[in-house]
């Protein structure tokens, strides 16, 4: 199938690009176009405009300040990926981006837009929220801060308003004597993850001095466990406080049964995946230590 | 323009509006004008008739259509043409030498046996041939090349010779530096 009639436009600045956003509310910004476009050749999206963001150049480039990793939205996933600067601030990004498709749609596909499509089971939004990241948002004469913990709504639903434009990503540099992994499970290497929970652990005097958990793919939205969280607070990260952690988080698992996976399996790999990914990031925290 | 506007026109026109665009396609410089829903596969393959990039799902699984744009393998069927515009594109038309001497990943398949049918086969050599510029000393183990590869599906040889090319397409490149 082919795409509906739609118009378009490549303008130079975020304003110009605001503009046209403003003036039709079905008009859609481009991206990199790794969703979007096989959702409009489907016909599932048949947006009136396309405000093709690529040649914005304010939107490009990345920048690792202090304790915090600055990626523009236009930033494509490989690039982040295979950022020197940005493995050593927070290696967990490269983790997770390596479970995103494959290489030849991280090549095309944007930070931004992956965070901005916001797909409940995929992993960069799960990311954000798990280190606890935000994003930078822009409307006419004006822009404001959203935290990951108020932008995910539901299944391809953000906080982003009408006439807002998602412009920069803001992830945190890895915190001192923290450990973090990522792990998912995929019918097919590259497909949407069934389930994956990433983990961030800080460890001090070998118990939980923080710990951060969110899941995707087992909601309507990518959702942190904070009863698993709980759980390992104050407690060493193995034995009975990690099988309180991984009980609790099938709880979370909410998906309803669909072709690929059953809600009670969606419960077992949540619950599995809980108490992989704890046991390796507080393998990784005691070896930063 | 609102879709309902552009539905309006008269019976026997074309209601898509026209964008011009200009791109470099295998060195040559090409212009056209075209819907903006026009993909990028179908320009290639339509409007260049540049056939050997080859149209599967249309929606980013299967590989096929892989070109290399802007120095970076990329899904056309994922892109539009007009997002194309001032890009430098390379299909598989691009790839042997003008006298017909065959790329090593395409001697590569040659010698491994790579293929049957050949429908997946350009989006194989993009894919790999775009990884092997990028990465010219490759971790060679099964799972790294597996994990370059999964971006493309098979539907008839297997992948176990397809594996074994990117192993030798690898050698026969180093060997031609």
């Amino acid at each position: 199938m082919k795409p509906a009639l739609f118009s378009y436009s490549a303008p130079q600045s975020v304003e110009e690009a605001l503009e046209v956003l403003a003036s039709d509310e079905m008009a859609r910004p481009l991206a990199g176009g790794q969703s979007l476009i096989p959702t409009m050749n489907f016909r599932i999206a048949a947006p009136s405009a396309l405000v093709d963001l690529r040649r914005i150049g304010a939107l490009n480039g990345r920048a690792v300040e202090g304790d915090v990793i600055r990626v523009g939205a236009m930033t494509r996933q490989r690039d982040l990926e295979r950022d020197g600067a940005v493995q050593r601030a927070n290696p967990l990004i490269a983790e997770v981006l390596g479970n995103v498709a494959h290489i030849v749609i991280r090549n095309r596909g944007t930070v931004g837009g992956s965070i901005a499509h916001a797909d409940a089971a995929a992993e960069l939004p799960c990311m954000l929220l798990a280190t606890g990241g935000s994003v930078v948002a822009r409307r006419a004469g004006g822009e404001r801060t959203i935290a990951a913990d108020d932008l995910f709504l539901f299944h391809m639903t953000t906080s982003l308003e009408a006439g807002e434009l998602l412009t920069e990503v803001r992830i945190p540099a890895l915190p001192p004597r923290t450990g973090y992994a990522f792990q998912e499970v995929a019918r097919r290497h590259g497909d949407y993850a069934l389930a994956g929970v990433c983990a961030l652990v800080t460890l001090k005097d070998g118990v939980c001095s923080s710990v951060r958990l969110a899941a995707c793919g087992i909601a309507s939205k990518p959702t942190r466990l904070a009863e698993s969280e709980a759980a390992l607070l104050g407690a060493p990260p193995e034995g009975e406080a990690l099988g309180r952690a991984s009980d609790a988080a099938r709880d979370y698992a909410t998906a309803a049964d669909d072709r690929q996976a059953s809600a009670d399996y969606r419960r077992d790999l949540v619950s599995a995946l809980v108490r992989r990914t704890v046991t390796k990031a507080a393998d990784r925290a005691r070896e930063r230590a | 323009m609102a879709r309902s506007a552009m539905r309006g026109t008269a019976l026997g026109q074309s209601p898509d509006p026209r964008v011009a665009v200009s791109m470099t396609v295998n060195g040559e410089r090409v212009e056209r004008e075209v819907s903006p829903r026009m993909l990028l596969s179908d320009f290639i393959r339509h409007e260049l008739g540049l056939t050997g990039t080859h149209v599967g799902c249309e929606h980013g699984v299967c590989g096929c259509c892989t070109v290399i744009i802007d120095g970076k393998a990329g899904r056309s069927c994922l892109a539009f043409a007009v997002q194309a515009d001032g890009a430098d594109i390379r299909t598989i038309e691009s790839v042997a030498g003008r006298d017909g001497t065959l790329h090593p990943v395409q001697q590569a398949f040659r010698e491994c046996h790579g293929l049957q049918c050949g429908y997946c086969t350009p989006g194989f050599v993009m894919s790999i041939l775009d990884y092997l510029e990028d990465n010219p000393d490759p971790d060679l183990s099964e799972e790294a090349i597996r994990e370059v590869l999964s971006g493309n599906l098979c539907r008839c040889t297997g992948y176990k010779n397809i594996v074994a090319a990117f192993r030798r397409s690898a050698e026969l490149m180093r060997g031609s530096q």
